[in-house]
């Protein structure tokens, strides 16, 4: 197909242009074209909430976005959740919790439980697994993730009332 | 919970942080389709749009002509197989049905059966490339119940299929064709004589539907042909060896010319065993001298790869009033899907397995049916049958009016008992997770409100042992890098590290863990069979006994003693005259006494003890909608010794919730044509987060006696009560009786009306 675009994206905070296809969507842009391979794909239809990434602050499922539609847009993805070589409260709640099993679920988790604590920084647990109700997890049962949750909450308030 | 004295551990027990931990909370670790290499070209399949067809003719002149398309295969790039049955680590497979399951030839037996293949610059062509492809069929009526599939009227699958009789099943007069792959029965006692002593007989007819494992990551590979004949595979899997296995053997190449370099995996649970890509891919790759990538959509993953079998099943349990079970017969019938291989024979043993049962029959059938062919899923053939029988159960606990946690008590399976297929149980602990149950906090909390109802049931499976390997180099730095072949789905590289660390007497943290290729790590047999843990856990600890070997013989050059006057105990060694090296110590002498240490140890073991488990759940049932909330869950399971407790309560709940989705909503919705309908994630529709609560478990520890720390698997056991356990539930809150799953509303909607008319 012809017609490619330059599409300009900032991706943890850093600008970059890319050339693709109007056909090709966010998802497949930033794993094939940019190498974020940190976000998954489980169903490419909107199903599973692997490929979730934060779209100027809001969680979208990027196999739904087409990459020309992200024009201009600030992105966050799973490699840009730890500062630096810290990883942030949600991830090490995930891993002291064991929030995770095979893990390939683990970054969409991650990033939609970023956009719910920024929303909302003191979840229950019926917030929590309504927010989070839209990525599957196969292998967990979710009673591990909801904790995690739970947990990293609690740490950031403690860490703000600080 | 404890239920023996427990040894003092300093690792097991403990919960580290995960070695592969900081990579999957980062987006750092790479799966399946992850991977990229120079020059690779993507990959995409045509899949069969009808149930049953032949093939009369396929061109794929157009497609090979479009601009960006390298590579075109079909069924004639894949060398002829015969018919050739070939072992494949677990369980053998019919070489010719497996290349035509990779490949369509001459016939479709299932939509979305694989017929060709194209390799383009990018997935878009190769998506263009597929659509140019012209395959003319001749359509056939397709098959889709299993008790129609077994009928001599019925259209027959594959015509090489003659039955073949298992236990004591007469061998088959028929020499014709026919959908009944295999027959097997299994008899102990004297039925009639049994059923002849009980006082109440239940005996009911049950119906699943087909299910899938439903694992988020999609089945990929990617493989590079070289011009030396070398053959790379890259891709998501439970078992590499078995890979290299089944594409060498596709392929009719030596199996030293096919190297498995597994990537992290996202899910299995049985699923991701069988091959579907790796040969196409390889041919791609071949015909094209470039690397080539194949990722599944989802649609494909539910249509064309290894579901579980839907299955028909008539039980009949006799119980005499003071609640002794005399007598059990079962009928089992599982649809294989389009080939041989469904788990009909595990089914046949577990459906009485959980009981000291005297008198006994079970006969099973494989038959083939328009589905893709089946393959296991955690616990493969125990959750169906433990639907069944443990329904009954409580339906003979309700006539006898006996507690059914008690009647389960009273007639475990334990340690002398014969299964009904043979074997006799070595220290098993059935009446530990009864009991724990019993004892538990939920069940003994009074349930109140309208339409709420509990249940319990209780599941087994045997766990396997088979081949493990494992080396362990020691560090100067007093570490330790662990290489294993076990491809780790949840954690289990952890908990062999720690095993190794327990052995040698240094920390979880000490020991480095990898997952190695299969030009790096001796055999591994599959990750599957809840094995792992408890087979690579065996051979880690046979490499840390070989590194204890070679350290005392170091240490006894050091002093200047004889090797047989130290010994390696509480991590370090010990010799005359209160001599002493720590761990860390002799490590760093190393370089200077002769150079590395390298520690190498297999396991073998025909099989593990068995678990068993038991659950208890509370319901609340709509009974304008016929929904079914999960209010309450604790699920009690022996596994034998926990050795990272997060990660074995991890593989409870998650089991667990599996087996709440297949109880309540997962089926395969077929139409008349033999098109599932629903093969996507929002129509299938596993559990989400909001659909269930917590899920308690209870950890009983009866230890294995043939692992040295007493390990049993834990992973299978958890996905066999639920269905059973939420159907007693129902029938506790609404009072009616569910034999067929899913439980789903329109279903039991249905029995709450017909009961109350
Ligand atoms: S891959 Fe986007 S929601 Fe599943
Ligand atoms: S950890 Fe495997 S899907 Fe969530």
């Amino acid at each position: 197909m012809s017609g490619k675009r330059v599409v300009t994206l900032t991706i943890n905070g850093d600008q970059t242009e890319v050339l693709c296809e109007p056909r090709q969507t966010l998802l497949e842009v930033l794993r094939n074209n940019l190498d974020f391979t940190g976000t998954k794909e489980g169903c490419s239809n909107g199903n599973c909430g692997a490929c979730t990434v934060l779209m100027d602050g809001r969680p979208v499922v990027s196999c739904l976005v087409l990459a020309v539609e992200a024009e201009g847009a600030e992105l966050r993805t799973i490699e840009g959740v730890a500062c630096g070589s810290h990883l942030d409260e949600v991830q090490s709640a995930f891993l002291e919790g064991a929030a995770l099993q095979c893990g390939i679920c683990t970054p969409g988790f991650i990033v939609q439980t970023e956009a719910l604590l920024a929303e909302n920084p003191n979840p229950s647990e019926d917030d929590i697994r309504f927010y989070l109700a839209g990525n599957l997890c196969r292998c967990t049962g979710y009673d591990k993730i909801v904790r995690a949750v739970q947990a990293a909450a609690e740490k950031r308030q403690v860490a703000r009332s600080v | 919970m404890a239920t023996a004295d427990k040894p003092k551990y300093k690792v097991i027990g403990t919960r580290p942080v995960r070695h592969d931990g900081a990579d999957k909370v980062t987006g750092r670790a790479k799966y399946g389709a992850d991977i990229k290499l120079t020059g690779m070209l993507y990959g995409a399949t045509l899949r069969s749009p009808h149930a049953h067809a032949k093939i009369k003719s396929i061109d794929t002149s157009k497609a090979e002509a479009l601009a960006g398309v390298r590579a075109v295969v079909t069924s004639a790039d894949l060398p002829e197989q015969g018919d050739r049955i070939v072992e494949l680590g677990e369980g053998a497979a019919n070489m010719r049905h497996l290349t035509a399951n990779v490949l369509a030839r001459g016939k479709v037996l299932y939509k979305g059966h694989a017929i060709a293949a194209v390799a383009a610059d990018n997935i878009h062509i190769a998506e263009e490339a597929i659509k140019l492809i012209k395959v003319e069929y001749e359509l056939l009526p397709p098959v889709l119940d299993v008790r129609k599939a077994m009928s001599a009227e019925s259209p027959v699958l594959n015509d090489d299929i003659r039955t073949e009789s298992v236990g004591s099943a007469p061998a088959s007069k028929d020499s014709k064709p026919t959908n009944i792959a295999k027959h097997f029965l299994f008899e102990k006692g004297d039925i009639a004589a049994g059923f002849a002593k009980a006082d109440v007989i239940v005996e009911r007819e049950f119906d699943t539907s087909m299910v899938h494992q439903g694992y988020i990551e999609p089945h990929n590979a990617t493989v590079f042909w070289n011009t030396d004949g070398k053959i790379t595979v890259w891709l998501s899997t439970q078992g590499s060896f078995s890979v290299r296995q089944q594409t060498a053997e596709l392929l009719k190449v030596a199996i030293s010319n096919v190297k498995v370099v597994p990537t992290e995996i996202g899910g299995g649970f049985g699923g991701k065993i069988s091959v579907y890509l790796p040969p196409v891919a390889a041919m791609l790759s071949k015909k094209s001298g470039r690397p080539v990538k194949l990722v599944m959509s989802r649609t494909s993953v539910f249509e064309a790869t290894g579901p579980t079998p839907g299955s028909h099943m008539k039980v009949k349990l006799g119980a005499t009033k003071d609640g002794k079970l005399v007598a059990g017969e079962a009928w089992i019938a599982f649809e294989a899907g389009a080939y041989t291989g469904s788990p009909i024979g595990p089914a046949c043993m577990c459906v009485f397995a959980c009981y000291d049962l005297p008198n006994g029959r079970v006969e099973g059938f494989d038959v083939c049916v328009n589905k893709p062919r089946t393959n296991a899923y955690r616990a493969p053939g125990s959750t169906h049958v433990a639907f069944a029988t443990e329904t009954l159960i409580n339906e003979i606990c309700e006539k006898i009016d006996i507690d059914p946690a008690d009647f389960r008590i009273k007639n475990a399976a334990k340690e002398g008992v014969r299964r009904v297929d043979g074997p006799v149980y070595a220290r098993v602990g059935m009446v530990e997770t009864v009991e724990a149950i019993k004892n538990s906090e939920h069940y003994k909390a009074p349930l109140e409100g309208k339409h709420r109802g509990r249940g319990i049931a209780s599941g087994f499976w045997f766990n396997c042992g088979l081949k493990s390997a494992a080396s362990a180099t020691v560090n100067p730095d007093g570490t330790v890098s662990l290489l294993e072949g076990s491809t780790d789905i949840g954690g289990s590289r952890t908990g062999i590290a720690m095993q190794l660390a327990e052995a040698l007497g240094i920390t979880a943290e000490e020991v480095t863990p990898t997952v190695g290729d299969t030009d790096s790590v001796g055999y591994c047999d599959v990750t599957g069979g809840s094995r792992v843990t408890f087979a690579t856990g065996i051979a880690a600890i046979e490499a840390a006994k070989d590194i204890q070997r070679q350290l005392i013989a170091r240490a006894a050059m050091i002093w200047d003693v004889d090797a047989s006057k130290v010994s390696y105990s509480d991590g370090g060694l010990h010799g005359p005259a209160g001599k002493h090296l720590s761990f860390k110590e002799i490590a760093a002498k190393l370089h200077g006494t002769g150079g590395a240490v390298i520690g190498r140890g297999t396991s073998s073991e025909a099989t593990q003890g068995g678990a068993f488990g038991t659950h208890c759940v509370d319901v609340e049932v709509d009974v304008d909608l016929g929904k079914v909330q999960i209010l309450r869950y604790t699920a009690a399971q022996d596994c034998g010794t926990a050795i990272h407790p997060s990660y074995v309560e991890g593989q409870i709940q998650g089991g667990a919730v599996q087996g709440i989705g297949w109880a309540l909503n997962e089926e395969y919705w077929y139409d008349e044509k033999g098109e599932m309908r629903n093969a996507t994630y929002l129509d299938y529709r596993i559990p989400t987060c909001y659909d269930v609560p917590m899920i308690d478990t209870i950890i009983v520890e009866v230890p294995d006696p043939q692992h040295p720390y007493g390990v049993r698997g834990v992973g299978e056991v958890p996905i066999c009560p639920p269905p059973a356990a939420i159907a007693n539930a129902i029938y506790d809150a609404v009072g009616v009786r569910m034999h067929d799953l899913p439980m789903s509303p329109p279903k039991l909607l249905a029995e709450i009306l017909k009961k109350e008319s």
